[in-house]
């Protein structure tokens, strides 16, 4: 039983980068924008968060150069994209080389060194009282650091703004029906740059977890992919920030499988255990693709530059 | 909100291919200025180091035969990503294709290395290719069936592949010689492509493929039904073509090419196979179909360029001590000029004063 | 003087070299119904545009409510109180009603589901609008969907409503509902803009009209001053006869016979049941029906692309199920499908007109390569033939008007001189020029003794242009008429199911015939 729960504990950790990247690419594609340059923004995240974490110690700062790093990444998609309507796949990707790059080429001097002790005593594991103490649940729930906390809030306040806000109605709009969106008023550009750089900052909070906390250290290559875990993991939830957190610790549990197993005696080559992620969410997604229903299909306009004039 | 001058981007009447190649051109010289920008950054003279990367990649005759051999993988898999695309099928997966086409073609050469070199090259070809294809028609397959998106599965064999030559060479086919850092054996001499003017003969194999693909796309009739479902797959049902057959065959061909890549460079570059085959080419070719806008002609021009750019990159690493990410930011900002550049191309602004009756710019 | 709602004055507004309104003139009262006549092409859509804030004048002024109004974007428009229905609605699919009412609009921040349910069913009840709030659009009839934009923009306050071509996807029934909302809305005090090209509409419900043709104002009269022979002549230019020809051709053998055809979609549901009707040689059968009854099921699966659970398709002695699509095309039959963008279901956009061509060349050719030389030949053939306007045949399809393209659409299916022509909605968003080019290519093939299956949306074409009429109503055949005999208002009712009358007389009165006509 402890087994268990510290695995479900470890999951949920392993599980937060992924969360965050989830939730940015959910906001970003319910704009109607398909942005394949989540690892990108990650890893431009997680090189100016852990920068600026290690120069101040200020663990706030961090994370909001991180989210800034983030959106500034999406910022480049988003221009391309929106006001010069350039194919959205092969933006994407190029934004993750890119992100990829710069991550590499301003972090080359900081590769190996480890979170300051300040930021690291920051993100410890705080229980919260009375929750804390709820069997099972507790210890695998809320006896985590601040940052998973913060994914739990991001994901809640996610659903709520998007399901029983009007704004929120405003942007399903968007993505759906542009058309529609426009002419019932709603400045669709207004709402893509919006979200898709709000998507950006999510990702960029995702990257600088596994700098900050998760590793903690500025490692190249820090991502190792999750950021293409993460564009699955938005089909895997339907575009539902509430979906998104079961989707992430799930995958999760299977970053950390490995480890669990070998630890029980399991005797499975370690190679294999690093394939699970990847076949787990191909898996994912063909018997999602098997089922296709009109309320969890992605938002119609996804992909799609949106202009008025057209003739 | 109202303004005295209204701008309206309107879509042009077709562009002509020189202007279309000009504006493009345009873009990537704004580019280099961008990135003359960031050079200057690194407290260099931008003009000194573009000379330098020139003289890297062409400045003898052993780097210009450094820079044929890096172009000819990259022509190769834009090749064969440039088919993808044009069917819409985003295979982003020529990472793992060329790993695995790798893998292939070095089970052929660690178990019949011993037969003649005719042979041993001729399997080693077809064994790459044929399993680089399928490695891309199983993502192919679930697209086809089902409409899975082809992205992601595509990526997700990357890493599969990828892990799956990891494996190999950390396991079963570890060289039991190698010391300390674990490697596959060297492949037999027979194994090994032989060269051709000093280059190996891939680049005789990339020439020749630029024009077969060339005519594939443009004269055949699977190619056409290919450019037919990439445009509109609605049209191609009800001309009768048969989808699901034609993606496969596409797929499997664009996978195979990546898979000759693979061959080629496990058998006339690293002489081994190693997780480091692919050197990221999966992923730059995405870049150099793009920027041709997948003409087989123009991929080798756009090939060989990237390759100059590439080779010219390491020499000034060495040289004044850039990073190798330095180059990873300029292939980015060349992108971004180029994909930006497509919109100048398509439309045309129309500047339109209130109360005045004006027509816009004619573009001719 | 003024008590105009709208005053639009000497608007220009030009796309390119294409001028779409000059000096374009309008006046719309309090309390009227005002008919923006003209055909397609008129440039009637592209001045409610304007007025609804989707595009802006290249010079001239818009007045409302006699203050000048400059509208960059659809929310000056809805601000100041016009509200446009647009041909192609504007709904999200996967919202309820409630939500794509409120849409856009200054809510609170939280959606109060419960307050927002009363305001509407109140304004419903007032306008006399039928809507259940809390349905999904994609399960609404084209009727609701219709009457939902309405309710839509009558929330936002508007005063002046706009609806383009509003009948255009209704049937007779549905038509006259829509007229008593127009004139409700009209006694509460709203001005009614409606946009249309059909004559018998403006005499029904408008009060004054006015004629626009190619992107001018011709004249504004008074309905009571005018009448459809006179609304025609400014609307052409000159007294045309506006009907079509039927031309009579001898009942012959029957071309395909189809029986009890069903079939299931993708989610289940069954979209053909149990089908049978025959189609001769030399006859223009059309089909009748509400948007999304089966036409395209239908069409697919003659043409074998849709699964066939049951049922037979014969022609020419053999059962078409289970041959591919490319073997029933080499067979003779040939399908040209116009789905609503015009571009997605025969041509390929961005390739020329020889390409396009070659689509179905290529197939008979033999061996791996294509020879574009005939196309390039047929290509020019074509465009001779009927006339139609390109830069040359080597230019991007999509350059071309909608007219031309639909010409090279059906250019092409013609050029393999089928043996039964299956063509939906041929002439859908044409110019009456075009029209009439394609009703003639029609009856010339009738007169070769090509069977043509007509899928069309206008009942009135249908009337004059076919021999008979197939009717059909969620996948069932609910009748099979002979058009001579028929009225709008009794297909209207087979459409909805209302009637269900297979006249077994009228069919098996053919099949007798067929069997005295020499072959």
């Amino acid at each position: 039983m402890d087994a268990l729960i510290s695995f479900l504990h470890a999951a949920i950790v392993a599980g937060t980068p992924l969360l965050f990247a989830t939730l940015g690419e959910i906001v970003t594609e319910r704009s109607g924008n398909l942005n394949l340059g989540v690892e990108g923004m990650m890893l431009m995240g997680a090189v100016m968060g852990f920068m600026v974490g290690l120069s101040t110690g200020n663990a706030a700062l961090a994370m909001l150069t991180a989210m800034i790093a983030g959106a500034c990444g999406a910022l480049i998609f988003a221009f391309l994209t929106i006001t010069l309507r350039a194919n959205q796949v092969v933006s994407g990707l190029t934004l993750t080389i890119f992100g990829s790059g710069f991550a590499d080429f301003v972090g080359q001097d900081l590769v190996g060194k480890i979170a300051p002790e300040g930021l690291r005593m920051f993100f410890r594991p705080y229980t919260i009282p009375l929750l804390g103490n709820i069997p099972f649940i507790g210890p695998v729930l809320f006896r985590q650091d601040a940052f998973v906390y913060l994914g739990y809030l991001t994901s809640i306040l996610l659903g709520i703004y998007l399901y029983r806000t009007s704004k929120g109605l405003n942007l399903r709009s968007v993505g759906e029906n542009p058309g529609a969106a426009d002419a019932a008023g709603i400045n669709v550009t207004l709402y893509k740059y919006l979200h898709t750089l709000l998507g950006g900052a999510l990702c960029g909070l995702g990257g600088a977890y596994l700098s900050l906390v998760y590793v903690p250290a500025l490692q190249e290559g820090v991502t190792a992919g999750r950021g293409w875990i993460a564009v699955a993991l938005v089909i895997f939830a339907a575009w539902n920030p509430y979906k998104a957190l079961f989707g992430a610790y799930l995958f999760g549990g299977l970053d950390i499988i490995g480890f669990r197993m070998q630890g029980l005696g399991i005797n499975v080559s370690q190679y294999f255990i690093d394939m699970l992620p990847y076949l787990v969410t191909i898996s994912v997604l063909v018997v999602v693709s098997m089922k296709k229903s009109k309320e969890k299909a992605s938002p119609k306009g996804l992909g799609n530059a949106y202009f008025r004039e057209e003739r | 909100m109202i303004m005295p001058v209204t701008v309206h981007p309107i879509k042009k009447s077709e562009p002509s291919k020189i202007k279309a190649a000009s504006i493009r051109i345009g873009a990537i010289v704004l580019a280099l200025v961008a990135s003359s920008l960031f050079i200057l950054l690194l407290k260099l003279n931008p003009i000194d180091v573009y000379i330098k990367m020139v003289h890297g990649a062409f400045g003898s005759a052993y780097r210009v035969r450094e820079t044929i051999v890096k172009a000819i993988p990259l022509v190769i898999t834009s090749l064969g990503i440039g088919i993808a695309f044009r069917m819409q099928f985003w295979n982003i997966g020529g990472e793992g294709q060329i790993a695995m086409g790798a893998f292939a073609a070095t089970f052929i050469a660690l178990e019949m290395g011993d037969m003649s070199r005719p042979v041993v090259l001729l399997l080693m070809i077809l064994a790459g290719m044929l399993v680089g294809g399928l490695w891309a028609l199983i993502p192919a397959f679930f697209k086809a069936q089902w409409g899975t998106n082809e992205t992601i599965v595509t990526l997700m064999m990357n890493y599969i592949g990828i892990k799956w030559v990891t494996y190999l060479q950390y396991g079963p086919w570890r060289d039991p010689k190698s010391l300390g850092f674990p490697k596959i054996a060297n492949f037999t001499e027979n194994a090994i492509l032989p060269k051709l003017f000093g280059i190996h003969i891939g680049w005789v194999i990339a020439l020749v493929l630029v024009v077969l693909i060339h005519i594939f796309i443009n004269h055949t009739k699977k190619g056409y039904e290919v450019a037919v479902i990439g445009e509109s797959i609605n049209t191609a049902r009800y001309a009768g073509i048969n989808i699901k057959k034609t993606i496969l065959i596409a797929i499997m061909l664009s996978g195979g090419l990546c898979g000759l890549v693979g061959m080629i460079q496990a058998s006339a570059v690293n002489n081994t196979l190693s997780v480091e085959i692919t050197g990221g080419v999966g992923y730059t070719a995405i870049i150099t179909a793009w920027l041709a806008a997948l003409n087989a002609p123009v991929i080798l021009v756009v090939s060989v360029l990237f390759a100059a750019l590439l080779e010219g990159g390491s020499y000034i690493q060495t040289v004044f001590g850039i990073p190798q990410a330095a180059a990873e930011i300029l292939q980015g900002i060349i992108l971004f000029f180029v994909l930006g550049s497509e919109f100048f191309v398509r439309y045309k602004f129309v500047f339109v004063k209130r109360h005045q009756v004006t027509v816009g710019k004619e573009v001719h | 003087m003024e008590n105009n709602y709208i005053s639009m004055k000497n608007i220009n507004k030009s796309f390119g070299k294409v001028v779409a309104n000059k000096n374009i003139n309008l006046a719309v009262r309090k309390g009227e119904i005002h008919a923006l006549l003209g055909e397609n092409g008129a440039g009637k859509s592209t001045l409610m545009n304007m007025l609804s804030g989707v595009y802006t004048p290249d010079s001239g002024s818009i007045f409302v409510k006699d203050k000048e109004v400059m509208f960059a974007a659809p929310k000056d428009a809805i601000n100041a109180g016009i509200g446009m229905i647009y041909q192609h609605f504007k709904l999200i699919d996967v919202l309820t009603a409630k939500e794509n009412i409120i849409l856009g609009q200054k809510n609170s921040f939280f959606l109060n589901q419960k307050a927002l349910s009363e305001k509407i069913r109140e304004m419903s009840v007032r306008f006399g609008l039928d809507i259940d709030p809390d349905k999904k659009v994609y399960n609404m009839s084209v009727g609701e969907k219709q009457t939902l934009e309405i309710l839509k923009v009558l929330y936002r306050g508007a005063e002046i409503l706009i609806l383009d071509e509003p009948t255009a996807v209704l049937t007779p029934q549905e038509t006259e509902k829509l007229f008593k909302i127009m004139n409700r809305m009209k006694e509460e005090g709203c001005a009614v803009v409606f946009i249309t090209h059909k004559m018998n509409e403006v005499m029904e419900v408008a009060d004054r009209i006015t004629v626009l043709r190619k992107g001018e104002t011709v004249r504004t009269v008074e309905k009571e001053s005018t009448n459809p022979k006179h609304l025609t002549e400014l609307m052409m230019g000159c007294p045309v006869d506006l009907s079509i020809k039927r031309i009579e051709t001898e009942k012959s053998k029957v071309a395909m016979e189809v029986r009890d055809l069903s079939a299931f979609n993708a989610e289940g549901v069954k979209v053909l049941k149990e089908m049978s009707f025959n189609i001769y040689s030399g006859e223009i059968l059309g089909v009748a029906g509400i948007a999304g009854s089966g036409q395209r099921e239908l069409c697919e699966a003659i043409a074998g692309l849709y699964p066939v659970k049951n049922g037979q398709i014969i022609f020419e002695e053999e059962n078409l199920i289970g041959k591919s699509p490319s073997e029933i095309i080499a067979k003779g039959i040939s399908l040209s499908f116009i789905p609503e963008d015009r571009l997605g279901m025969g041509l390929v956009a961005s390739m020329d007109i020889v390409n396009n061509i070659v689509l179905k060349l290529y197939q008979r050719q033999k061996g791996i390569f294509i020879n574009r030389k005939p196309a390039e030949q047929k290509s020019l053939e074509i465009v001779k033939q009927l006339d139609i306007q390109t830069p040359g045949i080597k230019h991007p399809v999509r350059m071309l008007s909608g007219g031309n393209i639909q010409k090279v659409l059906l250019g092409r299916e013609l050029d393999s001189k089928p043996q039964v022509l299956i063509t939906a909605y041929p002439v859908r968003g044409l110019d009456v020029n075009s029209c009439y080019t394609i009703y003639d290519l029609l009856n010339e093939e009738k007169q070769k003794g090509v069977a043509v299956l007509y899928i069309g949306e206008d009942l009135d074409v249908l009337l004059e242009l076919c021999d008979r009429i197939m009717v059909i109503c969620a996948g069932q055949i609910t009748g099979i008429v002979d058009a001579r005999n028929i009225t709008k208002e009794e297909i209207g009712l087979m459409m909805v199911g209302a009637v269900n009358s297979i006249q077994k007389e009228e069919v098996s009165e053919y099949d007798n015939a067929s069997d005295r006509t020499p072959n």
